[in-house]
């Protein structure tokens, strides 16, 4: 699946950092139904999770109710430099994972 | 009456104005009739484009034109940067990427997609973007054409389009791509469907006016190929016909028909100067 | 005479009962939202997993999203909660309830005083015109909501492409 994570580039500690994250995911409600009348499972992206130099930053448990292709902005304080991690895996057990990096200065 | 003209005779006038006034209700009749059962309103000489040119975009909500310009949270990016992926990646027997003969696309293809559907000297035919990638594959990289709507066409149409963006939609009707011009100007302005209504009823005589809760766009193909909110991805311009033919309850014509690529060719001379938007993002 | 007493009589009982039966009538069409007659339980139910009896009271959040959407399928959202987010003083987690949707829960957020802003946007789906609740969970125990009422309506074309 197709992944994009913004962050900005460079930043100063103790700064606000908007970390934005899109995922190309189907979030498949399990409502829907296929041109032969069969149900399409329920598969969704049910967790996400953001690190900060791998300390747990954020935490989504997303349902159904979240729009196809889920994006999501939140918020953390600049530390140290290095890298905010995402990793998600959905119903059917798939997973992802996508990085970025973060330079902090001061 | 040779030689005197026609008189103030009572009689000559009043028979000539009865028989004036009862052709009249004769002619409103049988136009009524003609609208209602013939082919709509033959075309004028030249078709009319919209005044002033609006791009969809226009007829949006002020939340959908921020999520079209926000280069990160836009949903039709996602595709974009598939496609970028893939311009990289080896396909086909020969084993190239489209990057081995363009290079970066930010150089090679910018300004191309404002000049498409455009006929392909080797195949002698009308080709849009999607099929011209397939021609690519077919010839240089020995690879199986992509299906409308793929992840893989949509990635690349997508990624070539979003080159061209800003610039203004570009293309010539010359002799060789006439005929197509012609047919897709028909097909426009041809009745379809249970409904019975042509392109031209709400794309050129209601644009700005409303369906139910919806604004009526000018109908152009700029923006494409588009996230659309109802599809919940992205999708072609030919997915966006089908989506309208089937709106009228029309017969729904494959993704890459002829018919389908001289309607997107007449699209694309009626939407002349308005900027390539890909990838727009619309309701 | 006394016929015509009588009738006026009636009249008037008629016109009395016709304006008490009105007084019935009028509160049933009244303004949505949760208000007297309606709590944040009965809009949500759900919410009782979350706050588990401890009191929910509106303020403190605010739950932005258009008043118009375009289409249920995507509607953006943004919650902000008013927290310092400090050690001894943040918002633990949000969570995002729909009254109409055919699963109440529509996300759980999980923060920290790492947040800096409890603040998150993101896009969700509506099945038809509804109330949307975001209930915010603060390091104290407490919890805050706030609601808003979208309006979503029907595409005007079918589409089977």
């Amino acid at each position: 699946m197709v992944a994009r994570v913004q962050v900005p580039q460079q930043v100063k500690r103790g700064e606000l950092i908007e970390v934005r994250i899109a995922i190309q995911h189907v979030m498949e409600t399990g409502f829907r139904y296929d041109d032969r009348g069969r149900a399409i499972p329920k598969n969704v992206i049910n967790t996400l999770v953001a690190r900060y130099n791998d300390t747990e930053i954020f935490r989504a448990e997303l349902g159904s109710g979240i729009a196809a292709n889920p994006f999501l902005q939140f918020y953390t304080v600049a530390e140290a430099s290095g890298e905010i991690e995402f990793s998600w895996v959905d119903d059917a057990g798939e997973k992802g994972t996508e990085h970025a990096a973060i330079s902090v200065v001061g | 009456m040779r030689g005197e003209g026609l008189t103030a005779d009572s009689s000559y006038v009043r028979s000539l104005g009865l028989f004036i006034g009862v052709h009249r209700r004769l002619s409103a009749v049988s136009f009524l009739l003609l609208l209602m059962f013939a082919g709509g309103p033959a075309p004028a000489a030249e078709p009319q484009r919209p005044q002033p040119l609006k791009s969809g975009g226009e007829f949006s909500s002020s939340e959908l034109r921020a999520l079209q310009a926000d280069d990160f949270g836009n949903p039709g990016m996602l595709w974009v940067v598939r496609g970028e992926k893939l311009w990289g990646e080896a396909a086909g027997r020969n084993g190239k990427s489209c990057a081995a003969c363009h290079g970066d696309a930010r150089q090679s293809m910018k300004g191309v997609a404002t000049h498409y559907p455009k006929v392909d000297p080797g195949a002698a035919r009308l080709v849009n973007l999607e099929g011209r990638v397939n021609l690519c594959r077919e010839r240089h990289q020995g690879a199986e054409p992509l299906q409308y709507e793929s992840e893989e066409l949509l990635g690349l149409t997508a990624y070539v389009a979003h080159q061209s963006r800003g610039m203004p939609v570009n293309v010539t009707i010359d002799l060789q791509n006439r005929k197509s011009y012609e047919r897709g100007r028909d097909f426009y302005y041809a009745r379809r469907g249970q409904m019975n209504l042509s392109c031209s009823h709400c794309h050129d005589r209601n644009w700005g006016g409303r369906l139910l809760g919806e604004t009526i766009s000018q109908g152009h193909g700029n923006a494409y190929p588009i996230y659309r909110l109802e599809w919940q991805t992205a999708g072609s311009l030919h997915r966006r016909f089908r989506s309208c033919l089937f709106g009228v309850r029309a017969e729904l014509l494959p993704g890459g028909s002829q018919e389908l690529l001289d309607l997107e060719f007449y699209l694309a001379w009626r939407a002349g100067g308005l900027p390539v938007e890909t990838p727009g993002v619309r309701r | 005479m006394r016929i015509s007493f009588i009738s006026a009589q009636r009249e008037r009982r008629r016109g009395f009962l016709a304006r008490l039966a009105a007084l019935w009538v009028v509160p049933f069409f009244g303004a949505r939202g949760a208000g007297a007659q309606e709590t944040i339980e009965a809009i949500v139910p759900s919410v009782k997993d979350i706050t588990r009896g401890a009191p929910l009271r509106p303020g403190k959040v605010q739950l932005e999203m258009p008043l118009l959407a375009d289409n249920g399928h995507v509607v953006p959202l943004k919650v902000t909660v008013q927290s310092a987010m400090t050690a001894a003083d943040h918002v633990r987690g949000i969570t995002i309830l729909s009254e109409r949707n055919p699963r109440p829960v529509i996300a759980r957020f999980q923060l920290g005083p790492r947040a800096g802003r409890a603040e998150i946007l993101t896009r969700v789906r509506l099945a038809g015109s509804q109330r949307v609740v975001a209930v915010a969970a603060m390091s104290d125990g407490a919890f805050w909501y706030a609601t808003a009422e979208v309006t979503v309506t029907e595409s005007a074309c079918l589409d089977q492409s």
